[in-house]
């Protein structure tokens, strides 16, 4: 079942649009903040609620690479595998990751404290090679920044 | 030289609140557009100053507007959708225009939607700009408490409403039909042209899709005239054009220059040239879907003709370069399994062509290539070149390929006779 919480934000978001089918893409944004995924569940219960089948929506929600309907972790890392980032060095921050986390690029940590995915360009290819963690960019990477900004996230 | 889309952009880059914007200027654009001119003088203004777009393609704007319907009885509401979806590999230029100067796209955004009587605007804007739309949030609810969108702008009559939209990942959003449905909130696909957007786009309605850049470009055309704009470039094509350069370069960055600069000036003076010990081999001059050209081209002017008949396009205008520490087959290699995974699914050549495409690269780099895979890829620039899809992802995914196997021939065939990656 939506939260209030969630209703809410989407009654919000829904204001903006000409159909009401159309902010079933911020609906799946708004439960996957509030739950880090979406689940069948919420698959259904969004659909219900804008009025449209589950499987359509459920193919809208998989089309989109940052609607995540799999479990994630608490914070997720989108490393750029794009071409700047590939000339500048993406290899060895790729396995870097890897081998610090103990997990492949799709994969979550068995703490549940990082998902870790690739990601298209993501637009600051002047100071790659580059990855987001959650809402926030960092540029320039090497093995000592990434670690210290991973001691971050707990 | 004058720098008017940067101009209030420091470095420190943090841009202007309202009461700044307006000391530096801001919104008299604005006022005098919806005060002294008519959309059609403004529509006017824009096709008579040669703008083409920034978004990659370079259709000329006034052109593109020339097409929305303007008689009493055209469907409404019409739509203006302001495309910043920044997601060409290698393109890093809207960013710095979003973040660092939210007002003048706002601005821009007010006079093109009057210029063509949109009563709803959306900024398309991809999720991972969080910054952006942080600025743009903030900006939007500071333009509506100073009257400058809502009902009866400036007391004009005219009235718009501006929404932010924020996506949810995948490149063919960035295709102005894909971005349309993504709007709907369907899945992206492009959509069969024609109809175009102009007469039928989002819920149906007549719509504009224009790039970030484009519309910034506006206020200063109702400013100061088309003819200032013509005069800002150094060739026959009107404006000012964001640069950038990424790679092994010693300064990478981004800067506005007249359009027209040349490739050379780019890369060795304002990008400062390649780093000691690297040598450039090639670059992509606007963005991924481009093709390679030389240092042989430095004297290329970098506007839409001239590079074009270099054989490549001005694309957006982002440079990308390869340099010799690389491997130009892993390069390509890198760009193709990026278009193979961003393919919306639609057109057979589109996702069964790049999926071979990239299966083929991917055993020529692991040292594994058979004789004729050279002539299947060749085979595959022109299945899947302009004209059997629906839109130009997989066309502009052939642009760096064919230019690959000409310029990088040798590099090629090492890989196939020696049974490895050189590089490696
Ligand atoms: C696969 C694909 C991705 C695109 N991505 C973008 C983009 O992120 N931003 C953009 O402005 N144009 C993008 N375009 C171009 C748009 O389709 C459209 O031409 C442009 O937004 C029109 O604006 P303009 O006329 O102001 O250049 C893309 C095109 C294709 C085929
Ligand atoms: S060319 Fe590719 S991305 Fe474009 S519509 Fe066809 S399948 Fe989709």
């Amino acid at each position: 079942m939506l939260s209030d919480h969630e209703l809410k934000e989407i009654e919000a978001e829904a204001s903006k649009y000409g159909s009401r089918a159309a902010v079933c893409i911020d609906a799946l944004k708004i439960v996957q903040r509030f739950r880090g995924w979406v689940d069948d569940d919420m698959v259904r219960a969004v659909a219900q609620h804008l009025g449209m089948s589950p499987d359509e929506l459920d193919s809208v929600a998989t089309f989109y690479n940052l609607i995540f309907r799999r479990p994630a972790g608490r914070h997720v890392i989108l490393v750029c595998d794009s071409v700047s980032c590939w000339i500048m060095g993406y290899g060895s921050v790729r396995d870097y990751l890897r081998s610090r986390l103990g997990i492949a690029l799709g994969e979550t940590t068995a703490d549940g404290r990082f998902t870790l995915l690739p990601s298209a360009c993501l637009g600051a290819c002047d100071r790659a090679p580059v990855m987001m963690v959650d809402e926030q960019l960092y540029t320039n990477l090497d093995a000592e920044s990434i670690d210290d900004l991973l001691a971050s996230y707990t | 030289m004058e720098i008017p889309l940067t101009a209030n952009i420091g470095p420190s880059k943090t841009p202007p609140d309202l009461k700044s914007y307006e000391a530096r200027g801001g919104y008299t654009a604005l006022r005098r557009g919806l005060s002294e001119m008519t959309p059609e003088e403004v529509r006017l203004a824009v096709k008579d100053s040669g703008l083409r777009g920034r978004g990659g393609a370079g259709f000329p704007t006034g052109d593109k507007w020339s097409f929305v319907p303007m008689e009493d009885g055209a469907p409404r509401p019409k739509y203006l959708v302001v495309n910043a979806d920044e997601m060409e590999p290698g393109t890093f230029k809207d960013r710095l225009l979003l973040e660092g100067d939210p007002h003048q796209l706002i601005e821009g955004t007010v006079l093109s939607a009057y210029a063509i009587q949109a009563e709803i605007t959306y900024i398309f804007l991809r999720w991972e700009y969080r910054l952006a739309a942080l600025r743009l949030e903030h900006a939007i609810a500071e333009a509506y408490r100073a009257g400058y969108l809502g009902p009866d702008i400036l007391g004009s009559g005219f009235g718009l409403e501006l929404y932010l939209h924020v996506s949810a990942g995948r490149y063919i959003c960035g295709e102005e039909t894909g971005l349309l449905n993504a709007l709907e909130g369907r899945r992206a696909n492009p959509r069969s042209k024609p109809p175009y957007p102009q007469s039928v786009g989002v819920w149906g309605r007549p719509t504009v899709v224009n790039n970030v850049e484009t519309i910034c470009n506006i206020p200063h055309i109702v400013s100061h005239g088309a003819e200032w704009f013509r005069g800002l470039s150094l060739t026959g094509e009107g404006g000012s054009k964001l640069y950038g350069v990424s790679g092994r370069v010693n300064r990478p960055g981004c800067w506005e220059l007249p359009l027209g600069t040349t490739l050379g000036e780019i890369v060795e003076e304002h990008a400062g040239g390649m780093q000691h010990g690297y040598r450039l081999r090639g670059l992509l001059p606007g963005g991924a879907s481009t093709d390679f050209l030389t240092s042989e081209h430095f004297e290329v002017p970098m506007d839409f003709g001239s590079v074009e008949k270099a054989g490549s396009r001005l694309g957006t205008g982002t440079i990308i370069i390869l340099d010799d520490s690389v491997c130009p087959v892993g390069m390509v290699l890198n760009l193709e399994r990026f278009f193979a995974r961003e393919s919306c699914g639609w057109c057979t050549p589109c996702w069964g062509g790049l999926q071979l495409v990239t299966a083929t690269l991917e055993s020529i780099e692991a040292g594994e290539g058979r004789p004729g895979d050279l002539e299947l890829l060749e085979e595959h620039c022109r299945l899947l070149g302009p004209g059997y899809t629906y839109c130009a992802l997989a066309p502009g995914a052939m642009e760096p390929l064919q230019s690959a196997l000409k310029y990088f021939r040798g590099d090629f065939e090492r890989h196939i006779n020696e049974k490895q990656c050189p590089w490696h």
